[in-house]
């Protein structure tokens, strides 16, 4: 295993990177970060309360509790707590879910939804009429109704091994649903399982950066100039919320 | 009715790299000209928190929105083409610079075969090598014509490199030295040179030191933060047209820029054009802006679709192959690829650069003998370090549990112990491969969709597969406990991302009657219209396209600033 180093390699703050990286076409400032992201006046010392805040983004903006749950459970199974570290449930995923389809993302905002519709080929992509909440919606209720169905339980009291027969009766299109494509779910809630698990926890997963940290990967950070010629080495990860501060 | 404004020199449609270098170049000389952006602003500013890979990589923050426009696609004409509803294959840029600003910055010249492919080939193996259905010709300009416009490019945009072996010979060198070699990448020189093939590091358009270009722009060195195709550079480190051209052009105080100005048509009496409709965006009003030269400088796309929407130029016809508006469209063959798993050793790829890598041409162009093959040109092949962003790089070696316990442990120990080695193959054009207007699919103004149709050919699937064994062989020597690579090509697929590099439409040539404007890119039918881009070329090369964009923008200025002179057809 790499040795940890206790700094992060790069040797220029954001700040004074921002002074030296400016560029001018004739004395004229084209760009850069100058001014308007540099701090006016060095930051007073202020003293930080070392007591834990609580989380106040893990409150639901759009699933139901029951989908919540249905969704909490399904992706630890997609993603699980292991020797590595924590799994979907600990790193907040279904949260970051809840929150993504509340917004852009959940109504399919800045995709082309124009009828006509017509059954394509697979090469051409989507070409159903739902947004991706209405394909949550659907996709959790036909969860549990597949389980009831095989197990006469609901998907969150069944055991792991039986959560996962479901995942792969999904995964492998075994379902029958007409109105959405049970493969397209799975493969969507595996996508949003991974983004949940790996995005800036600033959406609400990655929770503590933990993500992040089970991979060595070092988050957003300023420069690699100085380590891009050199073997690997681990790099204390930090996340945009520091870039907030400089 | 449009409104109707003052008259102005030069109308240029879509401020990205074409738009951008044009307009310095005109306004540099005294013309007056207005660039109209249907996107909105861009400066380096806004990158401030653009190490997000789910907003910008994912979410697609710098792309033009979908629900506005998009395009239609279809594998050939017996299928009905559907809407591209959601981002895949390709990526379209939107708002001031373009896909100038997210592109990665790799800048290769096309080799001397490119431009006389068709004589080439019939030359070496005679005309029986090319397929009845593949459209190749011959590009109306030489290498050794277009060589001074590729030094120019280069030079605006501080290109780090060295020089390649294989490639056309050279004027100067770059203006600034290679970036820095990653151990990933000695590992790939190491073994391409045990192999007797002729690595090179990959030009880049990240600056590998600070550069004053000869416009006198001044930007600072790339920090390989790894972040850069799909996303702004937070420093100015990567050339785009923002920080270089645009701010030049705005200096010459000849140069106004309207953003949220989405063209429409192209107005036309007898055989000039007169300027352009088009409708702002905040408002919804139509704007006629009447002007002497008009310069087409959008996406691939908008250029085919602006000229057919607004009846300029003759629509290609795939039946009798006459018409020349939307013929020879191309794209990227990218999947002839090679991941090796490594055991024991890892490596710092979340480091690095969109344009870091090294290159071995051998086997791309005619720089190998294609007697016994049944394909022509190929593909580079490299060794790249662009940055590997944690949702994305989830590899597992093949056949593996794509999730759960297992895939998991396997994700989590390969993200920093996998390297691949790619190829990125060229593009022939074929008789049916073209791009017109959707029948029934409509952007947000109720103006139609421009249609893909297109198709893998075996062609295609010949030179995968060859460059796939070839990346394979290229790994074997580098050590890994496990290599994964394509089998088959199988058919275009809109649903993954490949490469951001459409081609052709509006192509260049030597012959009105095969090709759509000439080596200075301005309209056979139409003297004072210029169509600026890729769209101008007869087929994709082995390599990323944006120097042979940059290059033929500059000689478009060129020809412009001609046609202003001595009017007429300025070849």
């Amino acid at each position: 295993m790499a040795e940890q180093n206790k700094e992060n390699p790069e040797s220029l703050s954001r700040r004074k990177f921002i002074q030296n990286a400016g560029f001018t076409v004739g004395g004229l400032a084209v760009g850069g970060i100058i001014g308007s992201l540099i701090p006016k006046e060095k930051k007073t010392e202020t003293k930080v309360s070392q007591q834990k805040s609580e989380d106040f983004n893990q409150a639901l903006m759009y699933f139901t509790p029951e989908q919540y749950q249905v969704v909490d459970a399904a992706t630890e199974r997609i993603f699980p707590e292991d020797d590595h570290g924590p799994g979907a449930k600990a790193l907040g995923v279904a949260f970051f879910i809840d929150h993504q389809l509340s917004g852009n993302w959940g109504f399919n905002a800045r995709e082309y939804m124009q009828a006509p519709f017509f059954r394509g080929e697979k090469v051409q992509g989507y070409q159903g009429r739902l947004n991706r909440r209405d394909i949550f919606d659907i996709g959790i209720r036909e969860m549990q109704n597949h389980s009831q169905a095989v197990y006469k339980k609901d998907f969150t009291e069944l055991s792991g091994d039986e959560q996962d027969a479901v995942l792969k009766d999904f995964e492998a299109d075994k379902v029958d649903i007409t109105t959405i494509s049970p493969n397209g779910f799975f493969q969507m809630l595996r996508s949003v399982t991974l983004e949940g698990a790996y995005s800036d926890p600033l959406y609400g997963g990655n929770k503590n950066m933990d993500g992040w940290k089970m991979k060595n990967y070092p988050g957003s950070q300023m420069a690699y100039a100085d380590i891009i010629d050199k073997d690997f080495k681990v790099v204390k990860p930090q996340s945009l919320k520091s870039h907030m501060t400089h | 009715m449009a409104r109707k404004l003052p008259k102005v020199d030069v109308v240029i449609i879509g401020v990205g790299w074409a738009g951008g270098i044009i307009a310095s170049e005109l306004t540099k000389k005294g013309l007056k000209v207005v660039g109209l952006e249907r996107g909105k602003e861009r400066k380096t500013e806004d990158y401030f928190m653009v190490h997000d890979e789910l907003r910008y990589a994912l979410r697609y923050e710098l792309m033009q929105d979908l629900s506005k426009e998009t395009i239609t696609f279809r594998g050939n004409e017996k299928v009905r083409a559907l809407p591209m509803r959601q981002y895949g294959s390709f990526l379209l840029g939107d708002g001031l610079g373009g896909s100038g600003v997210h592109w990665n910055g790799q800048t290769f010249r096309f080799l001397p075969y490119d431009f006389e492919i068709y004589s080439k080939t019939v030359e070496r193996y005679g005309k029986n090598k090319i397929p009845a259905d593949m459209a190749l010709q011959d590009w109306g300009i030489k290498y050794d014509q277009l060589e001074p416009y590729y030094d120019r490019f280069e030079k605006l945009a501080g290109i780090s490199g060295e020089e390649n072996p294989l490639a056309g010979k050279r004027s100067d060198k770059y203006p600034t030295p290679p970036m820095k070699k990653s151990p990933a990448m000695e590992m790939f020189e190491k073994v391409t040179k045990q192999m007797k093939l002729h690595p090179y590091m990959m030009p880049s358009a990240n600056l590998s030191e600070s550069y004053k270009n000869p416009d006198g722009i001044q930007r600072a060195a790339c920090q390989y933060c790894g972040y850069c195709e799909r996303f702004g550079c937070e420093y100015g480190a990567k050339a785009d047209p923002v920080v270089t051209v645009i701010p030049v052009a705005n200096k010459t105080g000849n140069f106004e820029i309207r953003t949220h100005s989405n063209v429409r048509r192209i107005l036309k009496t007898g055989d000039k054009v007169t300027g352009v409709m088009y409708t702002d965006v905040t408002t919804g009003e139509d704007i006629e802006q009447p002007a002497d030269i008009v310069v087409l400088t959008s996406y691939v796309f908008n250029n085919i679709r602006l000229l057919l929407m607004s009846d300029v130029g003759k629509p290609y016809d795939p039946n009798t192959g006459t018409g020349v508006i939307g013929k020879n469209y191309a794209y990227q063959v990218i999947k002839g690829n090679a991941v090796g798993f490594f055991d024991d050793k890892e490596f710092n790829t979340f480091a690095g650069a969109g344009a870091l890598g090294m290159v071995v041409d051998d086997y791309n162009g005619d720089n190998f003998d294609h007697s016994n093959l049944n394909f022509i040109h190929g593909g580079m092949i490299s060794l790249s370090q662009t940055g590997l962003r944690p949702i994305q790089n989830n590899p597992v070696p093949g056949g593996k549990p794509t999730w759960g316990k297992e895939f998991k442990a396997n994700s989590v120990k390969y993200a920093n112990r996998f390297l691949s080695v790619a190829s990125q193959g060229s593009s022939m054009p074929f008789k049916r491969h073209y791009l017109d207007l959707d029948p029934s699919y409509k952007d947000a103004y109720g103006d139609p969709l421009i249609r893909i149709t297109f198709d893998f050919e075996e062609q295609d699937r010949q030179m995968a597969k060859f460059l796939a064994t070839k990346c394979t062989d290229i790994l074997k020597g580098m050590g890994p406990n496990h290599i994964d690579s394509m089998k088959d090509l199988g058919p275009y697929d809109i649903t993954t991302y490949q490469s951001t590099h459409n081609t052709g439409g509006v192509i260049m040539g030597a012959d009105p009657a095969t090709s759509a404007v000439n080596n200075y890119l301005q309209m056979w039918d139409v003297d004072n219209l210029f169509v600026v881009g890729a769209s101008a070329f007869p087929h994709n090369s082995g390599y990323n396209p944006t120097d042979t964009v940059g290059a033929l923008a500059y000689r478009a200025a060129e020809g412009i600033l001609k046609y202003r002179d001595q009017g007429g057809q300025v070849v």
